[in-house]
């Protein structure tokens, strides 16, 4: 069972490492994340019933369109507020949320939709475990798709770039960089993130269009708990917060769980509040 | 204040007085909850506004003054004037302990925001483990017939409630009227515009922030105290939820945060535009499920990103208030 | 004593007026304006648009069983009580005779309070919150179970479905969802449950679990852990299915599925998500008649609205919300009137036995709560929730303990 909550986990990370790198650079709070990944999943969907591809091959275009659409979305609506204080900022992300799950309910109706693979009620025994073969691949997919943005963040010029924003924005802006640019590509790298996880997870769970304020609210505890800006930290937060839910569910109760999780943020804020593997503001 | 707005006040008081005997059940249902987002937005508009902390868990406050004083009325039989200052303590000494901690880990921004919506929902599933609360079934209290006007127990008919709200949000404004022009509201501007500066110079920002937090969950707590009565059944979900918390927000966010009006024309405006786009799509024959509230969304957006300061310091400035 | 007074007067007020030639042209072209109120959008919007389907073919049928006219004025309160109290209001002001509604218990109280404060007549459709009935409001009736009535009728049709499967399930594991219903089932359960001496099963374990949890790992773990021989499930549609789906991929195979009384596993949304895998399990609910001559009217007039549907999957919703709207129409016959006070009289006076859900005739008690609405053993079988008890009503046998059962 810690595996299952290890495997959910990484997936609830890869989610919350977009607004992970959303956050850590752009310091914009984005409280539309989790409908985000509800569009992406409805993607997933359509794309399954009418075409009958697997989410994780679905993941390339979605991934695509959503990089662009985030990228668009940072560069049209939300860049002139980043100097704003935070609850316009917020203001203006509750009704994009409120927007996309309303649409999402016109366009789709209010029953739930899924995704029926062959694998996604299959198990692998592994010794006496029982390990969820869709909750694997998933959980692969996630740990696939952090390696990737790691490496990008590390190696690559643009990624550089960006965390030269991250650290000094004015620094940067000196130095010459498009900083507008390269919040936007921001954006859309955490957007990426979202589709992604957003094309793992609905191979989990079913999805209504009112799933989003949930998953919104679990990445921001993630995010805190594993570390703003650190990546590393959001799977490890998504993976503690796994973990620590289904343990509190074996041993209190079940219903109790999300408590648990709001706790330990709490005790996070308090305590460490840069997070676990987060640097020092 | 100068003259116009004075008279624009009291033309407005006056309105409000005579509000239940210009219209019908309808309105003033719709009234009564205009005015009940005002006073709430007004109370969060101190702690925001004046001291400059975004909470996003104000549903706390609600939620905690509902069912105190629901609670004891529900156990002991005993009026929501009691229940009333015991809801007022405890929320308060609640938001005292939130600022406290905030400010001893020095946590601000986002985080204090985050901090208040990890308080709030904690609290939302812990009640829905509090049997002797209702948990999740919800705590229904006794509802007596409401033609005749028992203000000992707070019931009546809806009038009565009209105007108790009213007389609450005329009150709030008051007093943050007088808070503001007193040396107490000029400590929370300077705190606000450089809190470095500010200490700077002496002042006790730890103080006056402390201040500004228990006031704002003490007069949130009334609030809940009249939702419960008001209502008359408690959910921990729904009185808890992050749902409530924005819905107390939007008004001063929208009508503009930091200002004396602003909450209560933001509660006003948007309540009538959402009843507003409701009646609109209805009386074009649109049935669709979740269109109006996609209209509403456009309509905040709209707002928020062209009036960021809120409506209120516009139509102001237009006036020459 | 004056409101009884009253009360005679109006009611022979009525009787007469009946009789008078005017009364009966008043009757036949007056219109009796239902305001329904129903949560079409917001987290609810599944079940209410579902109920909106009975609500949509009632006044076709009602036409031609009662010869009566009800115009529909339709309402969504967006699964908000808020909207719920506002929404009613604005009925009544734009000249609703009575209200109808809302499927949820929350908003069933709000819209309760303004429909005995401004003396309009209240029916409720489904809300299960026994507080509702115990307020002493004259204007609100209920035709659907309270919580402990279905708890009552769903643990006896469980004594009936061992019996009539030869099968003697040891013990059960209890799982319920932690919200206002499930609560409120579970105290049901916790009350009765003992009482029933003709159960031959213990219940070895309770678990609860978040409604909004999208991931029930542990709570199916637990479950399986206290090896039980059957699950019994309050649950709601979403959590149904990763229940389902969660004992499948931990390998968990129980006797089967049965719930003394709650949504989800009889849905479309169920067996379309769980294909094969929604096969067998059992709800024990209030359901319609399949043989009942309404119930064969009401499905007509539903394909012909709906042909992609089936009523089958919409039965609790379409059905009593269609009652409800019946027992207005029938009272308005009867009070040959509009005014409030009348119909409300004439609904306290109600006595339908032409109905389509199980049970009793349709008569309030003094509280304005329906008593006798009989439940069913509701069994998936075939892709369709199949009515396997009681045996007057039954379409098929029921299967106990499930094809899939391994002892383990």
């Amino acid at each position: 069972m810690v595996v299952a909550g290890v495997l959910t986990g990484l997936v609830y990370g890869l989610m919350a490492l977009g607004l992970s790198v959303i956050f850590g650079v752009v310091r914009v709070v984005n409280f539309a994340h989790g409908e985000m990944m509800t569009i992406a999943m409805y993607a997933a969907t359509i794309l399954f019933a009418a075409l009958n591809v697997d989410p994780f091959l679905a993941v390339l275009p979605i991934a695509a369109a959503f990089f662009v659409f985030g990228y668009a979305l940072q560069k049209g609506f939300i860049n002139p507020f980043i100097t704003r204080p935070e609850h316009s900022q917020f203001m203006l992300l509750v009704a994009v949320a409120i927007i996309m799950v309303n649409g999402l309910l016109m366009v789709f109706g209010p029953d739930a939709r899924n995704v029926q693979t062959d694998y996604q009620l299959e198990s692998f025994e592994v010794g006496k475990v029982l390990v969820d073969k869709a909750r694997l691949y998933a959980a692969g997919l996630a740990v696939l798709t952090a390696a990737g943005l790691f490496s990008f963040f590390r190696f690559t010029l643009t990624g550089k770039a960006i965390r030269a924003c991250a650290d000094n924005y004015l620094g940067a802006k000196v130095v010459g960089l498009n900083v507008k640019h390269l919040y936007a590509f921001t954006f859309g790298l955490g957007s990426i993130c979202v589709a992604v996880a957003g094309c793992a997870m609905v191979v989990l769970v079913d999805v209504t269009p009112g799933l989003g304020p949930y998953y919104t609210l679990l990445a921001f505890v993630i995010v805190i708990v594993g570390g703003l800006g650190s990546m590393g930290g959001a799977l490890l937060g998504g993976v503690l917060i796994g973990v620590s839910e289904a343990l509190a569910g074996l041993y209190i109760v079940p219903s109790a769980k999300s408590m648990f999780s709001f706790g330990l943020l709490i005790l996070v804020l308090l305590f460490r509040p840069q997070g676990l593997l987060g640097r020092k503001a | 204040m100068n003259r116009r707005a004075a008279a624009g006040l009291l033309i407005l008081a006056a309105l409000l007085v005579a509000f239940p005997w210009m219209t019908g059940p309808y309105a003033l249902s719709v009234a009564t909850l205009i005015l009940y987002f005002a006073y709430a937005g007004q109370a969060w508009n101190v702690m925001m506004g004046f001291a400059g902390q975004l909470s996003l868990g104000h549903s706390l406050y609600v939620g905690v003054g509902a069912y105190v004083a629901g609670g004891i009325f529900f156990h002991w039989g005993i009026g929501p004037w009691a229940g009333l200052w015991v809801a007022i303590v405890l929320c308060t000494l609640l938001g005292l302990v939130i600022g406290f901690l905030a400010f001893r880990f020095g946590i601000s921004g986002v985080y204090f925001a985050l901090l208040t919506i990890a308080f709030a929902e904690f609290t939302r599933i812990g009640f829905d483990h509090i049997a002797p609360l209702g948990g999740p079934g919800g705590l229904f209290l006794k509802v007596a017939q409401r033609d005749t006007i028992d203000l000992l127990n707070f019931r009546g008919p809806p009038i009565m409630y009209y105007y108790a709200i009213l007389a609450l949000t005329a009150g709030a404004f008051i007093a943050c009227w007088k808070l503001l022009h007193s040396k107490v509201g000029y400590y929370w501007q300077a705190i606000r515009e450089d809190e470095e500066a500010a200490r700077a110079l002496g002042i006790n920002v730890f103080r006056w922030k402390m201040l500004a937090m228990a006031i704002s969950s003490g007069m949130t707590a009334i609030a809940g105290v009249f939702f419960a009565f008001y209502y008359n059944n408690l959910f921990p979900e729904q009185i808890f939820n992050i749902s409530r918390s924005i819905e107390i927000i939007l008004g001063p966010i929208i009508g503009g945060v930091g200002t004396l009006f602003g909450p209560i024309l933001g509660a006003a405006v948007l309540t009538l535009l959402s009843d507003g786009i409701t009646e609109a799509f209805a009386a074009m024959g649109l049935d669709i499920p979740g269109i109006k509230q996609v209209f509403y969304g456009v309509v905040l957006l709209v707002v928020v990103m062209f009036l960021p300061h809120g409506i209120w310091p516009a139509i102001a400035r237009k006036l020459r208030l | 004593m004056k409101r009884r007074q009253f009360t005679q007067a109006a009611a022979a007020l009525a009787a007469a007026s009946a009789f008078s030639p005017f009364g009966i042209v008043r009757a036949q072209s007056q219109k009796l304006k239902v305001g329904v109120i129903l949560p079409r959008s917001g987290h609810l919007s599944f079940i209410g648009q579902s109920c909106q389907k009975g609500a949509d073919l009632a006044p076709g049928v009602i036409k031609e069983m009662l010869g009566v006219d009800i115009e529909l004025m339709n309402a969504d309160f967006e699964s908000n009580v808020d909207t719920a109290r506002t929404r009613a209001e604005r009925l009544i002001q734009e000249g609703a005779h009575v209200l109808v509604g809302p499927f949820e218990s929350g908003a069933a109280a709000a819209i309760a309070q303004v429909a005995e404060q401004r003396g309009i007549p209240f029916v409720i459709n489904i809300a299960a919150a026994p507080q509702i009935t115990e307020q002493g409001y004259k204007y609100v009736f209920r035709n659907f179970q309270t919580a402990i009535d279905i708890v009552r009728n769903g643990l006896v049709l469980m004594g009936d479905l061992f019996q009539a499967t030869n099968t003697v399930p040891r013990t059960a594991v209890f799982m319920h969802v932690n919200d206002t219903f499930g609560q409120a089932m579970a105290k049901g359960i916790g009350a009765l449950f003992p009482k029933q001496s003709h159960l031959p099963f213990k219940i070895v374990d309770t678990i609860s679990y978040d409604p909004t949890a999208r991931d029930l790992t542990v709570e199916v773990s637990k479950a399986k852990a206290s090896n039980a021989d059957f699950v019994m499930l309050v649950s709601r549609l979403n959590d149904a299915v990763l229940l389902r789906r969660e004992m499948v991929k931990q390998r968990w195979n129980p006797m089967g599925i049965v719930s003394p009384g709650s949504p989800g596993m009889y849905e479309e949304q169920y067996f379309k998500a769980l294909g094969k895998l929604s096969e067998h399990s059992i709800s024990n609910v209030p359901w319609y008649n399949p043989n009942a001559k309404l119930t064969k009217v009401v499905e007509k007039a539903f394909l012909k609205q709906n042909p992609k549907d089936k009523l089958d999957f919409h039965g609790l919703n379409v059905g009593f919300t269609f009652e409800a709207l019946l027992v207005a129409a029938d009272a308005f016959k009867r009070a040959r009137s509009t005014d409030p006070k009348t119909l409300r009289d004439a609904i306290a006076q109600t006595n339908i036995t032409e109905k389509m859900s199980l049970g009793g005739p349709i008569k309030f008690n003094a509280k304005g709560q329906v008593e006798g609405i009989g439940s069913a053993c509701v069994q998936n079988l075939k892709g369709l929730p199949t009515v396997v008890l009681p045996k007057e009503a039954a379409a098929a046998k029921p299967v106990f303990p499930a094809p899939y059962y391994k002892k383990s």
